[in-house]
């Protein structure tokens, strides 16, 4: 299982690619961070997640 | 009484934060990307507690569609941000360092312009350049404090605004989902709430209290 935004999720062998995908967000407006640490874009396709890992994607909202 | 002097006015901080905590202000040094309804007010609180180094940046010029919610004034109207924000921040701490910036962030000046800060503060519109900004310095300065707002448009309760902890030195303010895509529009009091939020975050930080 692998935590995402808090919740557990049967998704490990996953990509962070295909996470955002089937979740619908959009790439170019979030942040995401695993195990505390930043994932840059540039790994979304390539980074797997693990089972027992903590991902918190942060979707970013216009205004300010 | 005439014009308070550098000495009056850093005894006058003392006298309310008191001198350990004012002596913490003092030696922040804070860049804040974007000066609109979040960066003029985090920018003004700021000052006004003493922070030692603001750096102001923004490309954008003060817009009459601005007034109802940032801290620009109508006589301003034209002006960049970054010239009339440093105006306004003068006249309430006269003796800040201030320095100022018209300039867009990208991907490639951001690695040479917000190298000299400790601590960074996203204050843009626009969700992608949010983003852009936040996996930038995350990605390029681990060691940097960076606070981002996200979710503070239309007439929510104020208490749906909350400060997360997203990272060991990165921190989320907003209610995380009011986009003013959705037509919500921006109203001063709501946005002025997140970015209390933000400058308090980074009040905490310089006086090394570090949780939400």
């Amino acid at each position: 299982m692998v935590k995402v935004n808090g919740n557990e999720m049967d998704i490990a062998g996953m990509t962070v690619s295909e996470l955002l995908e089937k979740e619908g967000y959009k790439p170019e407006k979030v942040a995401v961070e695993l195990d505390l640490e930043i994932v840059p874009k540039a790994q979304y396709s390539s980074c797997i997640l693990k089972d027992g890992s903590s991902v918190e994607v942060v979707s970013f909202v216009g205004g300010g | 009484m005439g014009f308070p002097t550098k000495k009056e006015m850093y005894d006058a901080l003392v006298e309310r934060h008191g001198e350990g905590l004012q002596a913490k202000f003092s030696k922040g040094t804070v860049a804040v990307c974007g000066l609109g309804g979040l960066g003029s007010n985090i920018a003004l609180h700021l000052v006004r507690a003493g922070v030692g180094h603001i750096h102001l940046m923004d490309f954008d010029k003060v817009d009459i569609s601005n007034l109802n919610r940032q801290q620009y004034f109508p006589d301003q109207l034209g002006r960049y941000k970054a010239d009339a924000l440093t105006e306004t921040l003068k006249r309430a701490a006269p003796y800040c360092d201030i320095t100022s910036q018209v300039v867009k962030l990208d991907e490639d000046n951001i690695d040479k312009l917000l190298a000299p800060y400790d601590i960074i503060c996203e204050a843009f519109d626009k969700a992608d350049q949010k983003a852009m900004l936040v996996n930038a310095v995350l990605e390029k300065f681990p060691e940097k404090y960076l606070l981002s707002g996200s979710g503070m448009a239309g007439l929510g309760s104020s208490n749906e605004i909350i400060t997360r902890r997203i990272g060991k030195r990165f921190y989320l303010c907003g209610d995380g989902k009011s986009d003013v895509s959705d037509g919500l529009g921006l109203v001063s009091a709501r946005v002025a709430v997140c970015a209390a939020h933000q400058a308090n975050m980074i009040l905490r930080i310089l006086a090394d209290e570090f949780e939400p």
